[in-house]
């Protein structure tokens, strides 16, 4: 699985034409496993363009920024990893508190400003956090979660644990002093971590070569002699399978390992931007590259979904995205006596003197009185 | 107890602390092979190994973010940044990440993290590494801040940043490392945002924090021996939380108060006390509080120009003078 080894996209240019033929699955792939993934595309593709209508509404305030055409690259990144492994994202990041498990509606209550919200509506759109699926929170300082994501393995591997992170962010992260320090210090230290660049072409509206030196972002981990590759993001499959197999090196050899995943934004950078800056024929192109249709023709070719089952799946999302609308709408909003809770922890016994054996795997992070609440 | 100095009371409690508990980790630049830059963690590479006494590259934003996931997932790690004025270059991971996760994220996740870093001035090492930036971070919600003067303080506190479950900033100082004083041998702890009345007296209160409030200590027993006047003074430790009870209850008693700090005087510390005070403690007061505080230029390199620059002794000798009734008479 080097870099050299995998099948490249174009890697002159990641926006040029790309063949239009349908791909046959591989073969050995679990039906339900993959049909899940369609399911989960589809998911997040109904969610998000919801959460831009909920947002016209006023129902959602601050930022918002959407998962829309990358959702190959978020069910692939999500899917190749454990349950018990850990994820850090950026802002953008609805999309994989979903696919890690985290229930819609949890997701739609938080970017409604609710208490059953992901962080009690303390975090909004740019803060989901899940401590019990390990999803350590989306982050809204551009490469503000890579030092952070590298401690986490930094504390995998002082525990001598096998858990892996995995560490999402975006092109223009690449250019970040967090970036460049972070890679040198998960790979001076022997580090179980995953860095995954989404690649979508656009860090707000600098197109990502305008703003890298080095245009194929993925050769940047050359500079800490760090293994690296770059991945279609616009393919579920392709997505997955470059996760796990830098998983399973993580895991087994505590070797960092960087995945370039390109992809395309298609829609402005957050819900307001009304994308001026892209030329019309290039998004054009993009959408044409839409990785759900593309996924269903595949699963098509290899029999495993007709257009019964596409429909029965579009139904049951629309169910499902209308049922986190109502358990939003629903949920109230925090308590004001509560604006001051969770400012400072309190003490655990943790704190009480007694030496926690290095081979107990003690990486719940909750502490007593203040467990999740509203999930339910 | 026996006298030891503040370096070595930091030393005896980060050893206590690497012995107590086994998720509790050192890291900083230059802390294991060089034994820090200034000896705090001399012999500790050596008796925990790599391990637990980690040496990072320089790269500060890094390895304090490093710190903080590491906390994330209930590791306690003290980082040491060799001087605060360094401590720019990770205020990203300080102030948007260590102290906003718990609250952010609707308390999931503690950050049991302790950052040391020495300020201060006077070793003529200029502008650029001799700042006193701690009203910096007092002035964050999420963040702890502590300032110890004394050894056995420093001791008593840094044992109970470690136990704490929040980002917790430790203030030293060049100045203090050298600085000798009685030590309790026994396991004892300092609370965090407790200020403490370290000399008694009645004519005027002066409020201080780590060196300054050595400084204080030293001017008030003077002034007492010589001019019989009597000076209370009250050393905050804590920035943040702070005692407000502690130094209300103080200017109650003396009606006058001087707030004696080393760092710039505008939007620092002492406006933060005189404020608290006017609010809580307004009756009592039978004149304007003053502020003591370095001069608001960039600290310059030579001899001179740094000690008409800095605060001390004798400037607080001064606002003494101005602000006591018995020394006019």
């Amino acid at each position: 699985m080097d870099a050299q080894q995998q099948a490249q996209p174009d890697t002159q240019n990641v926006s040029s034409e790309r063949k239009q033929t349908v791909t046959a699955l591989p073969k050995g792939e679990d039906r339900d496993t993959v049909l899940n993934y369609y399911y989960q595309m589809v998911l997040i593709r109904h969610f998000e363009e919801k959460a831009g209508e909920m947002y016209a509404k006023a129902r959602i305030g601050g930022y918002c920024h959407l998962n829309l055409g990358e959702e190959a690259t978020v069910v692939g990144f999500c899917a190749g990893l454990e349950p018990s492994d850990y994820v850090y994202t950026n802002y953008r990041e609805h999309g994989y508190a979903i696919g890690r498990g985290i229930s819609a509606d949890v997701v739609m209550a938080e970017l409604f400003g609710k208490e059953t919200g992901t962080s009690h509506g303390r975090g909004g759109s740019m803060h989901l956090f899940d401590v019990e699926r390990h999803f350590m929170g989306g982050y809204a300082i551009v490469g503000g979660q890579l030092p952070l994501a590298t401690g986490a393995a930094f504390a995998i591997a002082y525990r001598n644990s096998s858990e892996v992170v995995a560490c999402q962010m975006g092109d223009g992260t690449t250019n970040t002093g967090a970036f460049h320090e972070s890679l040198n210090l998960s790979k001076i230290y022997r580090l179980p971590i995953i860095y995954f660049v989404v690649n979508n072409q656009y860090g707000m509206g600098l197109r990502f070569d305008k703003g890298s030196a080095v245009s194929e972002l993925y050769r940047k981990a050359c500079a800490y002699d760090m293994r690296s590759e770059r991945v279609d993001g616009n393919d579920v499959l392709a997505v997955r399978d470059a996760v796990r197999a830098a998983a399973k090196i993580a895991r087994e050899k505590h070797e960092p390992t960087l995945i370039e995943a390109v992809s395309y934004r298609f829609r402005g950078h957050s819900v307001v931007d009304p994308d001026r800056y892209r030329d019309k024929e290039e998004v054009k192109q993009g959408r044409e590259h839409d990785p759900i249709p593309a996924f269903a023709a595949r699963l098509k070719k290899a029999g495993l979904l007709d257009d019964n089952g596409i429909r029965e799946i579009e139904e049951r999302v629309q169910r499902d995205v209308e049922a986190a609308v109502n358990f939003a709408e629903e949920s109230s909003e925090p308590a004001i006596d509560g604006l001051f809770d969770f400012i400072y922890a309190p003490e655990t016994s943790d704190t009480s003197g007694t030496p926690v054996k290095t081979d107990t795997p003690n990486t719940s992070g909750t502490v007593k009185g203040a467990e999740k609440k509203g999930e339910e | 107890m026996a006298e030891i100095t503040y370096r070595q009371a930091l030393h005896d409690a980060l050893r206590d602390e690497l012995l107590r508990d086994e998720n509790v980790f050192l890291m900083g630049e230059e802390i294991g092979v060089f034994e820090g830059s200034y000896k705090i963690t001399a012999g500790l590479l050596k008796e925990f190994g790599p391990k637990r006494v980690v040496d990072t590259p320089i790269c500060e934003n890094g390895f304090v973010g490093m710190a903080t996931g590491a906390a994330m997932l209930g590791l306690r790690p003290i980082v040491e940044i060799m001087t605060i004025n360094f401590i720019m270059l990770a205020m990203d991971e300080i102030v948007n990440h260590a102290a906003k996760i718990y609250y952010m994220f609707g308390g999931q996740c503690p950050i049991p993290l302790v950052i040391r870093t020495p300020g201060g001035g006077g070793q003529q090492l200029s502008a650029t590494h001799s700042q006193n930036l701690e009203v910096w971070f007092a002035h964050v919600p999420g963040l702890k801040v502590v300032a110890p003067s004394t050894p056995a303080d420093a001791k008593g506190l840094l044992r109970s940043s470690v136990r704490d479950n929040n980002p917790v900033i430790f203030l030293e100082n060049l100045a203090l490392y050298n600085v000798k004083g009685e030590v309790d041998e026994g396991d004892y702890t300092v609370p965090i945002g407790s200020a403490k009345v370290t000399k008694e007296g009645k004519d005027v209160t002066v409020i201080s924090y780590s060196r300054m409030a050595a400084v204080a200590l030293d001017v008030a027993r003077r002034l007492e021996e010589e001019n019989k006047l009597s000076v209370e003074v009250v050393d905050l430790r804590s920035l943040r939380p702070l005692d407000h009870e502690t130094i209300v209850n103080s200017v109650k008693k003396t009606n006058r108060a001087i707030v004696f700090e080393e760092d710039w005087r505008s939007f620092g510390i002492g406006a933060e006390i005189a404020a608290t005070l006017q609010e809580e403690a307004f009756d009592f007061l039978d004149a304007p509080i003053k502020r003591v505080a370095s001069l608001e230029v960039p600290l310059p390199y030579s001899k001179s120009l740094e000690r008409a620059a800095l605060t001390g002794a004798k400037q607080l000798m001064e606002a003494i003078d101005e602000l006591t009734p018995r020394r006019r008479r």
